[in-house]
């Protein structure tokens, strides 16, 4: 039920009614429709189930906790170069 | 790709894997209820890494695996009728019923198409005024919004030759079941994070109080994985119950609010048959009766159906996460991905499959270290 | 009653028309017309001795010392027309790798064209030229041929038969049953252009892309291969059922295992992107310009080596290695250190959801 992939919104239209995006799934592009975040601006990234966005991403969110398991990986390592 | 290729990366993965392996001092049964996540962790071989101690039971996650029997013959009553053009999610193609499937459908001539995107069924009914088209709207929560956005789109644009034709079922009612039957092992879940984008994770709190088993909100990369089990494991160590958010990039608490308000405006919750499991009540949803001009069920008259499911497909113990694929004695003899015997040897997303695909060779290697 | 006058005197008949512009049934019947059409729109183009004499089939001379590799193949692909390639290009390019994958130099090829009533002349022109131009590029010539004419309906436009005959010095033995334990594996570029490519073009699942398919003529690419080393094994291009389809048909014929290394395999981040997309996995998809080669551990560098600055080989890589055990079973290490195995395609791939 859950094969949904992120992807960049690069432009907004309307299509018979509903507003649709065309959005950059790196370098492949495809018609999605943003019915369900109304509030989507160009630029942002959307995860995209079926052609359809059901939520946006927070790019803010996934920087800082990838930020974070780095920095855990790499103490990590340290402990791991100390450990006799 | 952006926000997919960093939570592959191998030595994040390991990092979390290994800190894992310092929490837990304790065997844990844990669940993942999407197929979408058993298919990630058989692909990566998530489980060979994981330390002993934490064993995963595949959960009933795949909409096309419990899609009832009688539906699949309905589906394949109709795709066959003269006029019709039958759209369907790709997984549901080689799905059988009793006896055949929409494969065999299209061999005799029933024109059967596969759509990306439930709005390409609604172009085709724009496209083709002389014929009925009928769309196979299964899935959970996650594809219930675009299913409904098919059915009021084609309102609005005045079709009346477009139908839909519905096998929608819930999450929590499946995670109540499970947990309440007197075989379950299951002491933790990893949720379905895409799900919970659409609906939020508001409705597991009661599940976890009546229980009283930690509930994580999980993504699909191994990175998402990981984490997912890791606060699963937290939890579980600590003695803690709750709900957390281990896929805060894409989901919060309440979800989506058009796609829930949208999704109740169309559907009601009903009983619901699952495959191999039977009824669980109230866990489905069905259309609204003023929307009955678009319910394939009542466009078609599919006659009487007599269904026959193999005798020696365990699909329903597994999807319970009461077996595994390879205690049914079935598994990669008579039921293989080429001839299958129930759904979740069909669906590249039934546990059965995904066993038998990415094979389960005894391996005595170590995990080499990144 | 009309007052008419008739003109008995002026009264003709009047005469087929030629049909020029589109392929009609008569095309195919075997008379004038169908004479005019191979003239016209095949002899003409594929100018080469065998074919201009008109005889129902090519007198070729046999190579002394030389043994032959012969192969067929069909081609049904819709559209006719697709980025990067066509019908033609794929129907010429796809028998000689299919003779050249035993070692041999591909000299020969036979076309049969099924035409469907309706197809525009000019389409026809533009597959026969891709055919020629192909045929030039891999130095081959397309001696004998033939077409016939079906109802509307029945054909997609086209389809194309080809037979390819080649020449083997004796001594040579590349083929699937030949690899070896301790073979290394090497790729010969990105996997999965073809299929995306085609599927882009078909246009039903809505995506756009700037994928190109990789159709091309390997046959200078494997001489270059021959004549850096001698210890070649196995040659085989992974065409439909893709890559991981094409390695278990080896491991089966040559009884051995084989382990890849997931963080080799060269992947297109636009296809890599369609495959995520549609929930695809990359070895099971169509390629048609790509080889994948067995060669002996000592001689793997080299025959790389000379791979890289030949057409069509410049982003070879190895990929793996050919193993004693589990035989006939292909396993992946994935880049998290793990181990899978990978499986044939079984029926057909399919988008999903899950």
């Amino acid at each position: 039920m859950c094969l949904a992939i992120p992807g960049k919104i690069v432009d907004i239209f309307e299509r018979d009614g509903l507003k649709m995006a065309k959005v950059d799934y790196g370098g492949i592009f495809r018609e999605t429709c943003l019915e369900y975040v109304p509030e989507a601006q160009v630029g942002e990234y959307c995860v995209v189930h079926v052609g359809f966005a059901i939520s946006l991403l927070d790019e803010q969110d996934a920087m800082e906790s990838l930020e974070l398991l780095k920095q855990i990986s790499d103490i990590e390592e340290e402990l791991g170069k100390d450990t006799p | 790709m952006k926000y997919v290729n960093e939570y592959r990366d191998a030595e994040l993965v390991h990092g979390v894997i290994e800190e894992i392996r310092r929490t837990v001092t304790h065997p844990w049964v844990l669940m993942e209820i999407c197929g979408g996540q058993t298919h990630a962790i058989v692909r990566h071989g998530i489980d060979q890494l994981l330390p002993p101690e934490i064993e995963l039971v595949h959960g009933p996650g795949c909409p096309v695996c419990v899609t009832p029997l009688e539906l699949i013959d309905k589906a394949l009553t109709i795709a066959a009728s003269p006029d019709v053009v039958f759209c369907s999610y790709g997984d549901m193609l080689r799905v059988p019923g009793s006896g055949r499937d929409l494969f065999s459908i299209k061999a005799q001539g029933g024109d059967v198409r596969v759509v990306y995107s439930p709005l390409d069924a609604v172009k085709l009914a724009q496209q083709n005024p002389d014929k009925q088209v009928v769309f196979f709207a299964i899935g959970f929560e996650t594809t219930a919004p675009p299913n409904v956005m098919s059915i009021l789109q084609a309102q609005r644009l005045g079709l009346t030759n477009y139908s839909v034709l519905i096998s929608h079922v819930r999450v929590p009612p499946a995670i109540k079941a499970i947990l309440s039957s007197p075989q379950n092992r299951v002491q933790g879940f990893l949720l379905a994070g895409h799900v919970s984008a659409v609906m939020g994770y508001w409705e597991y709190s009661p599940l976890v109080d009546e229980f009283k088993i930690p509930m994580v909100v999980t993504g699909f990369e191994p990175l998402d994985i990981v984490q997912g089990i890791l606060k699963t494991v937290q939890l579980l160590e600590a003695g803690k119950v709750e709900v957390a958010n281990a896929y805060s990039r894409a989901v919060n608490f309440d979800g989506n609010l058009p796609a829930q308000k949208t999704i109740n405006q169309v559907f009601y919750e009903c009983d619901r048959k699952w495959r191999g499991i039977g009824m669980i009540p109230m866990s489905g949803w069905g259309l609204r009766p003023e929307f009955d001009a678009f319910n394939a069920e009542k466009r078609f008259d599919v006659g009487a159906i007599h269904t026959q499911e193999s005798s020696l497909c365990i699909a329903g113990q597994i999807l319970q996460g009461l077996k595994k694929p390879h205690d049914c004695p079935a598994f990669g003899k008579e039921c293989t991905t080429e001839n299958p015997l129930g759904a979740t040897m069909v669906s590249s997303e039934g546990a059965c499959a995904a066993y038998y695909r990415y094979g389960r060779v005894e391996l005595n290697q170590k995990v080499e270290q990144v | 009653m009309s007052e008419e006058t008739v003109n008995i005197e002026g009264a003709v008949c009047a005469p087929p028309l030629p049909h020029s512009e589109q392929i009609v049934m008569g095309h195919g019947a075997g008379g004038r017309m169908s004479h005019q059409l191979i003239q016209k729109a095949f002899v003409s183009v594929f100018q080469n001795p065998a074919l201009q004499t008109g005889d129902d089939a090519a007198m070729l001379q046999p190579v002394p010392g030389m043994q032959l590799s012969i192969s067929t193949d069909s081609h049904v692909v819709t559209p006719l027309f697709f980025p990067g390639g066509d019908i033609g290009r794929l129907a010429v390019c796809g028998t000689v790798n299919d003779v050249a994958m035993l070692g041999a130099k591909p000299l020969y090829l036979t076309a049969g064209f099924i035409l469907e009533e309706g197809l525009e002349m000019s389409t026809l022109q533009r597959v026969i030229a891709s055919m020629q131009a192909a045929a030039q590029e891999a130095n081959v010539q397309i001696v004998a041929g033939d077409t016939k004419v079906v109802q509307k309906g029945k054909a997609d436009g086209l389809y194309i038969t080809t037979a390819g005959v080649g020449i083997i010095p004796i001594g040579t033995n590349v083929s699937g049953a030949q690899a070896k334990p301790g073979d290394m594996i090497i790729l010969s570029g990105s996997i999965g252009d073809h299929g995306i490519a085609v599927l882009g073009a078909r246009g039903e699942l809505g995506f756009q892309s700037t994928i190109q398919s990789d159709v091309a003529p390997l046959n200078h690419l494997i001489e270059a291969m021959l004549h850096a080393s001698q210890n070649i094994h196995v040659l085989r291009d992974p065409t439909r059922g893709g890559l991981a389809t094409t390695l278990n048909e080896i491991a089966t014929q040559s009884n051995v295992g084989i382990m890849l290394d997931e963080k080799t395999l060269p992947i297109h981040p636009e296809v890599a992107a369609a495959c995520e997309m549609l929930g695809f996995d990359p070895l099971y998809i169509a390629n048609e310009g790509k080889l994948v080669a067995m060669v002996s551990r000592e001689d793997a560098e080299s025959v790389l080596r000379a791979m890289r600055v030949t057409r069509y080989g410049e982003d070879a890589v190895i990929i793996g290695e050919v193993t004693a055990e589990p035989r006939g079973r292909v396993l992946l290490k994935t880049s998290l250190g793990s181990t899978r195995v990978v499986d044939m395609l079984a029926g057909e791939m399919l988008p999903r959801i899950c």
